[in-house]
């Protein structure tokens, strides 16, 4: 077979992503048809900006989605194909059965798998991590700013200290395998996995404390919920934190995996805290928290269902440029092969398997680069768009 | 003022001990120590001849103890053999034996350890490398400080218009793309024969003596470009907010023209926010330095400090780690004051 040129490659992959062309086509058009329904999400598709910005996110997150059910990759991503070492763009496989779309890597890879298939890892972890980070940062930060005094003093003197270390400094102590042996990654998930449980478990049980029957069920079920999660998340088999029997034990997070998410939420929340903090000390001078102070609620009620839904906004778009930068995290520790495995096809790890022989053949190192630098793209413009549209009203 | 100025110091002192501390800590853990015990002797040593190594070598001590020491509070540690005479100690250079030891040898002494890959005093590495690393560092600040300046203000004196709709944009794309890929990009096109441009190096190795355009140019350029768009953003929001006050307002009445509006009215009370933010992006650019260094084969700081980390050089990493650290809490206390210094209300109050 001929190997391809540019514009064949170009539309092989189109109708390789084809699914996610459908699936974008119909979430765009459900969501213009009802966008006056939809309160701020409706109100995205007035704004180009944020158009677009949403289009770049959809496109990588029904990406990574359908590359989950193997629909969009090729080539298994971590299978060598002998003959295929550093082929340019479109070299078709030695037996005929396809093309390599975007060329082979230093290991005779298929690239477009690699990339395809690492959308799904950046998919999986940064929103997650994301929204861990905004829990510790909200449980901690609503308090620090209501009450204020010493407890303020502390909480914001160990933010600042987090935030005074260099993060790569951070990654190299936390995510090397001898520190992973002496556990301390393990026992930092435990701290901070805990605070999403008690979020949830104060939040309901402020609003409905009243009702003491309703407040048993609800808070009860997402304890007994959560408590089971957070459990089979923290525990593994083999690892310093082993004690539940194998049959409660849900699921296991790969130890190195664990580590990743661990030292990404732990750089993330200092910052959330410091976000937090500062709206609260703004809404707490509100009128209506002078109310509820005076309707006699108490100060977990004002804080989690008067304080943070009027904090929502910037949030919100706060959320969304964090997990820009979440990603961008990830890509870090895989550019200096921390954490996740040298193998991996996640994008960091790629453009670090990429760049050593950069000078000589590019192709490996550009796709996961422009995926990377196009899905934050795509939530920087998402973000901007958001305030933009929650600033009109 | 003097008291904020004592105090935020006091502050800064607790936070940089605490910090090492903490490093500290991690680069002391058991495992560590036996890896380095493993690496420095044989890789076939018994649990029982670690213990000794490390023991004689004073690592077995209690962790407060061992960072008193480094940190030169506590006198450094000193064995004897039985008869009572010293075979070796913290403070006992055996390169030097005449000399007569010092009872304290730490970082504050300026004594900074000895690094096990580099076979050098930590100190003289340490200094050498951020010269190197300050060189790339002024040359960043050179092109990227005017540029995100005038990008922000271009921006921000006509909000809403279309130049303003396309810098914002640009300052956006170059805060999206970290350095580990704007690097990538800017040489896989100016630099690989791939794209047959090759205008400029890939590496920056060469630099280190001789930097010149075509060698040092993509290293400065892709630090630059990553904090460009964040300090252009807050130019421009300050910038629009000072275009909207009253006293611009007054001046477009009098008949002043926008030219002379933007640069005498404006731009001098626009540059008071973002000088807190270029302050407070050393932090930042640390990580791109890193990066950068990385990437280029550059043999600065950052370069150190990968090395460091990466072959478990515990007396380097911590040297390292001191100088990083003490970078990010001095420029924090700069931007703090000079904040108040700047800003005439707060001055003045």
């Amino acid at each position: 077979m001929e190997p391809l040129s540019w514009g064949g490659i170009i539309i092989r992959m189109a109708v390789q992503f084809s699914p996610v062309w459908i699936a974008l086509v119909v979430v765009f058009g459900l969501s213009i048809t009802y966008k006056r329904r939809l309160g701020l999400y409706g109100k995205l598709f007035d704004s180009v900006i944020g158009m677009i910005g949403f289009a770049l996110v959809m496109f990588w997150v029904f990406t990574g989605i359908f590359a989950a059910f193997d629909m969009i990759i090729q080539h298994d991503p971590l299978s060598q194909v002998s003959g295929m070492k550093n082929k340019l763009p479109g070299t078709p496989l030695p037996d005929g059965s396809g093309y390599y779309l975007l060329g082979g890597d230093n290991l005779a890879r298929d690239v477009f798998s690699r990339m395809v298939a690492g959308s799904w890892i950046v998919i999986q972890i940064a929103p997650l991590a994301t929204l861990f980070a905004f829990m510790v940062g909200i449980t901690l930060g609503l308090p620090a700013g209501y009450f204020g005094g010493r407890l303020d003093t502390v909480l914001s003197f160990t933010s600042n200290l987090v935030l005074a270390f260099p993060v790569i400094l951070l990654f190299y102590l936390l995510v090397t395998p001898e520190i992973v042996e002496t556990g301390i990654p393990s026992y930092m998930a435990v701290v901070l996995f805990v605070f999403p449980l008690i979020f949830i478990a104060v939040l309901l049980n402020s609003r409905f404390h009243t009702q003491t029957a309703k407040r048993n069920l609800y808070v009860g079920g997402a304890l007994l919920v959560g408590l089971v999660l957070y459990l089979s998340l923290i525990n593994e088999q083999g690892s310093v934190i082993s004690f539940l029997p194998a049959w409660l034990d849900l699921f296991d997070v790969p130890g190195n995996l664990l580590v990743v998410f661990v030292s990404v939420v732990f750089v993330n929340s200092p910052t959330v805290f410091r976000i937090v903090r500062g709206l609260v000390l703004d809404i707490r001078t509100r009128d209506y928290v002078a109310a509820a102070q005076t309707r006699g609620e108490g100060p977990w009620y004002i804080m989690l269902w008067e304080i943070l839904p009027n904090a929502r906004g910037p949030l919100i778009v706060d959320f969304c440029l964090r997990i820009g930068y979440t990603t961008i995290l990830l890509g870090t520790l895989g550019f200096f092969g921390l954490g996740l495995e040298s193998e991996s096809p996640d994008w960091g790890s790629t453009i670090n398997d990429g760049r050593k022989l950069l000078s000589i053949y590019p192709h490996p190192a550009l796709p996961p680069a422009l995926a990377l630098m196009s899905l934050v793209l795509g939530l920087n413009l998402l973000a901007d768009g958001l305030r933009e549209e929650s600033l009109r009203d | 003022m003097g008291l904020f100025i004592l105090r935020r110091i006091g502050v800064m002192l607790l936070t940089a001990i605490c910090l090492t501390f903490i490093v500290f800590f991690l680069t002391n853990l058991y495992p560590n120590l036996e890896k380095l015990a493993k690496t420095q002797g044989t890789q076939r040593m018994s649990d029982a001849e670690v213990t000794s190594w490390l023991a004689k070598r004073g690592y077995l001590q209690p962790l407060p103890v061992k960072y008193g020491q480094w940190l030169g509070v506590l006198p450094g540690y000193v064995n004897t053999d039985d008869t009572g005479a010293v075979i070796n100690g913290r403070c006992i250079d055996p390169r030097k034996p005449d000399e007569t030891p010092r009872k304290f040898c730490g970082i504050l002494q300026g004594d900074w350890g000895f690094s096990t890959v580099f076979k050098e005093d930590a100190g003289v590495i340490i200094s050498r490398r951020l010269a190197l690393t300050g060189k790339l560092m002024f040359w960043v600040m050179v092109l990227m400080v005017p540029s995100a300046l005038l990008l922000g203000v271009l921006a921000g004196m006509r909000e809403g218009s279309r130049l303003d709709r396309f810098l914002s944009t640009v300052s956006i794309a170059t805060t999206a793309t970290p350095e580990y890929v704007s690097g990538v990009i800017l040489i896989a096109i100016f630099a690989s024969s791939a794209f047959g441009l090759k205008w400029f190096k890939g590496t920056a190795t060469s630099a280190m003596e001789d930097a010149n355009f075509n060698n040092f140019f993509l290293p400065v350029l892709t630090i630059a470009l990553y904090g460009m768009g964040y300090i252009a953003r807050m130019t421009r929001a300050s910038m629009t907010e000072v275009m909207t006050a009253q006293y611009i307002r007054t001046a477009r009445l009098k008949g002043v023209s926008f030219r002379n509006i933007v640069l005498k009215h404006a731009l001098r009370n626009a540059l008071i926010a973002p000088f807190t933010v270029i302050m407070l992006q050393f932090p930042w650019l640390l990580n791109g330095v890193v990066i950068v260094e990385t990437l280029f084969n550059y043999k600065g700081f950052g370069w150190t400090l990968v090395q460091a980390a990466g072959n478990n050089d515990i007396e380097l990493l911590l040297a390292a780690s001191v100088v990083a650290v003490f970078v990010v809490l001095v420029t924090q206390l700069i931007s703090d004051i000079g904040y108040v210094l700047l800003n005439p209300r707060i001055r003045i109050s």
